[in-house]
């Protein structure tokens, strides 16, 4: 029991995908602009990442190791697929405004890293949660960059005003550089610290240590 | 003529490059980029799959997919682009797995320092964002071939400078919860900032 928890909860921050392995950092900075599209790109996320999970898990040991990535991006762009066909049935307008986000999660690497480090190793159950895991913890980050961002950018949150701009009459200016893309680097590399500075077992150890400066008496 | 190529290549190459001006391929870009002989080994592997994938990919759009583009079997009403992106997935995918077994094969050592990012090429957006836009632009075999070639190293200039950024922050004081990722998050979003002053240039 306890490592079905340990699998479902070490990714949100223990072991963050984007904060800690480096994986699904392409989409954090396109889609964070504004909430509405983060939270939509977040749910689309989890719902491929779990299921190919389960899917790659439940034909890892019929897949010869040579052909196993043609399988694996078979299996994710299908299910890429029938997200944007239902997102295009059920959600239009936000579709429209998705719609190179969503075949961009073909690319993610969130997705194809946990089916190759993960699935092909796991039972179907324990995959699922690893999958459902992992897309949590890249929605925390993806959401919680939202949240900076649409709100300093644009001075609105969820399309709602929250901080009155000046055009309209309001004391805000907004900050343009919030809608730059270098932006949302900054603002990662700023929660990566934050993490760390909470978990202080992910600091990486220093490649190269400066010696501290030699005191006064021990250098005559 | 000759202008021309090079203009879509010098322009893939700055005004347009695939990292730092697109943020694309981001995560190999960050976790490959510690050493710049290992960086600059990845941007070869991702010069040589552009520089192939792009062109074919070009050759499946233009006589299989495109609207009208099975005229040549007879079938001039079939309209196969909404299999794009899975046909071009495939073409990557197939490429990705020959590099694989050929660096396995030859330069083990690469094989190695690239673990789990090699595969990881397949799902490198760079390489499919490439192929769209080929597909979007309407580039002819040649202009193709040059747009891949140009992207690949565009990228692998972007990479290999990180890199070497890399090397020189591993000797600085850096606070502790920074230091690695943090940092060269950091590092990436000014180095981006400097790139977008490409973003004028017209060629």
């Amino acid at each position: 029991m306890s490592t079905q928890k340990e699998v479902l909860v070490d990714p949100i921050f223990n072991n963050n995908p984007i904060a800690l392995q480096v994986l699904g950092i392409c989409s954090a900075l396109a889609v964070t602009i504004n909430m509405s599209t983060t939270l939509v790109m977040c749910a689309a996320v989890i719902f491929v990442t779990t299921m190919s999970n389960v899917a790659v898990s439940l034909v890892r040991n019929r897949v010869p190791t040579n052909i196993r990535i043609i399988v694996q991006m078979t299996i994710i762009a299908s299910l890429v697929i029938v997200v944007d066909q239902v997102l295009q049935a059920v959600a239009y307008d936000i579709s429209k405004s998705l719609s190179v986000f969503v075949g961009l999660i073909i690319t993610n690497c969130i997705v194809m890293g946990r089916a190759e480090a993960f699935a092909m190793q796991n039972g179907p159950w324990l995959s699922a949660l690893d999958g459902f895991g992992n897309a949590l913890g890249y929605s925390v980050i993806l959401i919680g960059v939202a949240l900076i961002r649409e709100p300093l950018g644009s001075g609105t949150l969820l399309g709602f005003e929250i901080l009155p701009k000046i055009t309209e009459g309001g004391w805000y200016n907004p900050n343009g550089m919030m809608l730059l893309s270098p932006s949302a680097f900054f603002l990662i590399g700023l929660f990566i610290w934050a993490i760390r500075s909470w978990k202080t077992e992910q600091v990486e150890e220093p490649e190269y240590e400066i010696s501290p400066n030699a005191h006064y008496k021990e250098a005559m | 003529m000759l202008e021309h190529y090079l203009g879509i290549f010098v322009t893939a190459v700055f005004v347009e490059n695939m990292a730092l001006a697109f943020f694309l391929g981001m995560c190999t870009f960050i976790a490959i980029s510690k050493k710049i002989s290992t960086a600059f080994g990845l941007g070869v592997a991702v010069v040589v799959v552009l520089a192939i994938t792009v062109p074919v990919n070009n050759l499946i759009y233009n006589y299989l997919l495109k609207d009208g583009a099975l005229a040549w079997a007879g079938l001039p009403d079939v309209d196969l682009s909404f299999l794009s992106f899975l046909s071009y997935i495939g073409v990557i995918a197939a490429m990705v797995q020959i590099l694989e077994m050929f660096l396995d094969r030859f330069v083990p050592v690469l094989y190695n320092a690239l673990g789990v990012f090699l595969p990881l090429i397949t799902v490198n957006c760079a390489i499919l964002g490439a192929s769209l836009w080929m597909a979007e632009r309407d580039y002819t075999f040649v202009e193709s071939t040059v747009f891949g070639l140009g992207a690949g190293v565009g990228w692998a200039l972007a990479i290999t400078a990180l890199a070497g950024v890399r090397e020189k922050l591993k000797y600085s004081d850096v606070p502790e919860g920074l230091r690695g990722l943090g940092i060269t998050f950091i590092s990436v979003g000014l180095m981006s900032l400097c790139f977008m002053s490409f973003g004028g240039i017209d060629i």
